[in-house]
């Protein structure tokens, strides 16, 4: 059985809430994707099928409003209101991204709906939150990451280069996070209760609490982290984490050796590959294997056997990337215990035998075209209420009768 | 995001919840719960004292103190829980542990795969305690499949999910993310999981494993990219990307993020579309803007380079405040990058959101609250992150029955 199912949600169509209502639809929810005449815009968003555009081409389409149902209504027409008001009516989840002050100008605002559906949890999610003197403004991705912080921690030690904004529209991503905990929230509560309520999430906040350090450094220490290459930015300058492979690909070592065992790894790695001869530190890397515990932070650049130590566990690692393929690199530390990763671009990780073996490709029919196609599949995996992709993404109005004649 | 003046319900009350989460990517779950009044109560190892969450003693710090008390990022992650001790190296810690799993909704934990079933609590035993109990497990690789036994932590889960990848600029090696987004999402699905199963467990009576693997749930992340290789058998490796700062779908130009008047100072700029790039021009009123080869969106990309340096050179003398404010007044996306200070202290749209909190040894400190305002459950946080086993005699005595000798005792025998 699935977690959502029996429950309804009302998605009015809007590329920044399009993940909000997928991740409520993979999980069972009755999910009714509301569009105006004509579509969505994001029925035009690239990359396409074959490359050729049209409304029911759209990959981003595609991905976004998996297992859900699509209709069509014109809210600037009074029937159509009508039926939308009778739509929310009868659903248990509103999610919307409207433009500030439209849906109270169409009647069909929180104060409106809740009059005829009191257990309704409203979800608004808005770029500033409702009643920010910048609801008017318009934003992107881009300009969500970078006023709220993500951006100035993410790019290169050379701050002539810019800050970088991560890729994968995650700005609107942390806030349909945010805007699926809430709804998941306040529909236990209504389990209970009985009742619905209004909820207002900010992606501006949203992304404002998911920097990490650069928000409680400030808060606590009134510190400012500084960006750095591929790495935590920092108050104060890191070493490099990212490695050069063989094959011309990089990985992260994150925090280098410390233990004996790893010190001992590297050795026999070095010795196995007949790298030893050409290694000058190989003295530090015998020593570190004779060690009796890990050596520890607070003696680096202190105790000089210590620094020596740790300096040629990171020159070993490099040495070793320099000779091998990234993903041997990163097999093969992790099998001796080392915490590296390759730094595989997304359609990698989707091929490694890990996610494969774990089922995350999920294969999705499109009885229309008569083909089906491998998705990514669940973030989690639940025992119980497993996630599904219930079916492609709607073309438009293709369930108006279905729908309306319910 | 106001913290309530008058109380209103809890949307979580009398959820409990047996954590043995830690760092970010469990404990930043367990602190959304607890927000919104689920009890939280956390354990740690009192021999380790509590040590494997390395946030708990490393800084920022509030002043001068240091040790397992006073991790800012500790606090941060842990505000609302309650701490106990509990070394389940005894048997009777083990007792201890099984009669607060019988007593709790769910239990909730982000070791290396395999800890805890190696500590005698697998899901299985788990049911054996508590038959509806839903155990929600967060690590790297998950808890099956060839990698289970990987070590993680956020950089090497974003490395392997293509995250790291996916942000940067040509010729350049990968940005990534200049902190854990990871450890942050991870836990946001963390969260998610444990809320669907609250209320599967709520209308069924059934509880349930979710394996909860973070590079996963990172991999969800980039759908479009990955239909593009599916469907259209296109990498996202490939000659000229990744290029974040640009947008592929849909492709916008200008876009980017520009140099500003200045140490370190930078503007993001987002023409949408030509109506975007007629509201912009009259803005920068150079002679180039009124050259009709940038009217159309085609034409702008295919001298997108050229373009950046046009724009830059427009904003490199500028404040990037005012270059904000005067894009934003023509209706075009447009965002300084905002440093912490700036976005925190002096950024209206985020007032209510850093709550003070009480911690019981580093008094009052800042946080990281919570983006979303609910009318009738709001959330809460006014207390800081437990000190190790901050509240023994509480959860001993209110729900096992101890007697604060019985906890002394306890204690003596390094039970907790």
């Amino acid at each position: 059985m699935s977690a959502l199912a029996g429950f309804r949600v009302i998605e009015l169509a809007n590329e920044r809430i399009a993940f909000a209502g997928k991740l409520l639809a993979d999980m069972g929810a009755d999910v009714i994707l509301v569009e105006p005449p004509g579509g969505d815009p994001a029925r035009a968003y690239p990359p396409f099928l074959d490359d050729v555009p049209g409304p029911e081409r759209s990959l981003w389409w595609w991905h976004y409003h998996t297992s859900k149902r699509g209709v069509v209504l014109d809210l600037d027409r009074a029937e159509d209101r009508a039926r939308f008001a009778a739509l929310a009516a009868s659903a248990d989840v509103l999610l919307e991204s409207e433009p500030a002050g439209r849906l109270a100008r169409l009647g069909l605002d929180h104060d409106d709906l809740r009059k005829l559906r009191p257990e309704l949890v409203f979800v608004s999610m808005t770029p500033f939150g409702r009643g920010s003197a910048n609801a008017q403004t318009p934003v992107t991705d881009l300009t969500i990451l970078a006023g709220a912080g993500p951006a100035w921690s993410c790019g290169y030690d050379d701050h002539s280069l810019p800050p970088v904004r991560g890729g994968g529209n995650q700005g609107y991503h942390t806030a349909c996070h945010f805007a699926a905990m809430s709804a998941l929230t306040a529909l236990f509560w209504r389990l209970s209760s009985g009742e619905g309520q209004f909820i207002d999430v900010s992606m501006h906040a949203a992304s404002n609490v998911t920097t990490e350090a650069a928000s409680y450094s400030w808060l606590v220490a009134q510190q400012t982290v500084q960006r750095q290459t591929g790495r935590h930015a920092a108050i104060v300058q890191t070493q490099e984490t990212q490695m050069l492979c063989q094959d011309g690909r990089w990985v992260n070592t994150g925090v280098p050796p410390r233990s004996p065992a790893d010190y001992a790894a590297l050795l026999a790695w070095l010795r196995e590959l007949k790298l030893d001869a050409d290694f000058p530190e190989l003295v530090f890397l015998e020593m570190g294997a004779a060690l009796e515990k890990p050596i520890t932070y607070d003696r680096i650049g202190v105790d000089p056997e210590a620094t020596a130590i740790f300096a040629a566990g990171r020159e070993a690692l490099a040495l070793i990337a320099a000779n091998v393929s990234a993903h041997d690199f990163f097999i093969r530390c992790q099998r001796r215990g080392v915490a590296v990763g390759a730094i595989y671009s997304p359609e990698e990780a989707f091929e490694d035998e890990h996610f494969r073996a774990r089922g995350f490709q999920t294969r999705v029919t499109h009885d229309d075209l008569r083909r089906s196609f491998r998705y990514p599949g669940a973030p989690y995996k639940m025992s119980a209420t497993p996630w599904a992709i219930s079916r492609r993404a709607p073309k438009l109005g293709e369930h108006d009768q279905e729908v309306f004649g319910e | 995001m106001d913290q309530p003046t008058n109380p209103k319900p809890a949307a979580l009350a009398g959820v409990r919840i047996c954590d043995f989460c830690g760092q970010l990517a469990g404990a930043g779950a367990t602190k959304w719960l607890a927000a919104f009044g689920a009890e939280v109560i956390r354990i740690e190892d009192p021999v380790r004292q509590g040590r494997w969450d390395i946030l708990r003693g490393v800084g920022p710090y509030v002043d001068e103190r240091r040790g397992i008390e006073f991790g800012g990022g500790f606090n941060n992650h842990n505000v609302e829980k309650l701490g106990i001790t509990l070394n389940l190296r005894t048997e009777r810690g083990k007792e201890l542990l099984t009669e607060l799993i019988r007593q709790s909704d769910c239990v909730t934990e982000n070791f290396a795969a395999g800890v805890l079933e190696r500590l005698g609590f697998g899901y299985a035993r788990l049911k054996e305690i508590r038959p509806d109990i839903i155990y929600v497990s967060n690590c790297g690789f998950g808890q099956v499949g060839p990698y289970a036994a990987f070590k993680t932590w956020g950089p090497i889960v974003q490395a392997v999910s293509g995250l790291t990848f996916a942000s940067g600029l040509p010729d350049q090696p990968p940005a990534g993310w200049g902190y854990s987004y990871m450890d942050h999402t991870g836990g946001y699905y963390m969260a998610m999981a444990i809320l669907l199963a609250l209320i599967h467990r709520k209308r069924t009576g059934e509880g349930q494993w979710v394996d909860l693997a973070c590079t996963e749930a990172a991999l969800t992340l980039h759908g479009p990219a990955l239909l593009d290789w599916t469907v259209n058998g296109r990498p996202a490796r490939r000659e000229g990307q990744p290029h974040s700062n640009r947008n592929q779908w849909p492709a916008m130009a200008p876009h980017g993020i520009y140099p500003c008047a200045g140490d370190d100072e930078w503007v993001a700029i987002a023409c949408r579309d030509d109506d975007d790039w007629r509201r912009l021009a009259p803005v920068i009123a150079a002679p180039w803007t009124d050259d009709p080869a940038w009217a159309t969106l085609d034409a702008r990309l295919a001298g997108q380079d050229a373009l950046d340096e046009r724009v830059s050179a427009w904003t490199r003398g500028r404040d990037k405040f005012a270059v904000q404010k005067h894009l934003r007044e023509a209706g075009v996306p447009c965002s300084a990058v905002q440093k912490p200070g700036e976005r925190i202290d002096h950024d209206p749209d985020t007032e209510g959101l850093w709550p003070t909190v009480t911690h019981s040894a580093m008094g009052e400190v800042r946080v990281d609250g919570t983006p979303a305002r609910f009318s009738a459950t709001p959330w809460r946080m006014t207390r800081g992150a437990p000190c190790l086993g901050e509240h023994n005699e509480d959860v001993f005595g209110r729900l096992l029955g101890l007697s604060p000798g019985d906890v002394a005792a306890l204690r003596e025998e390094g039970v907790i």
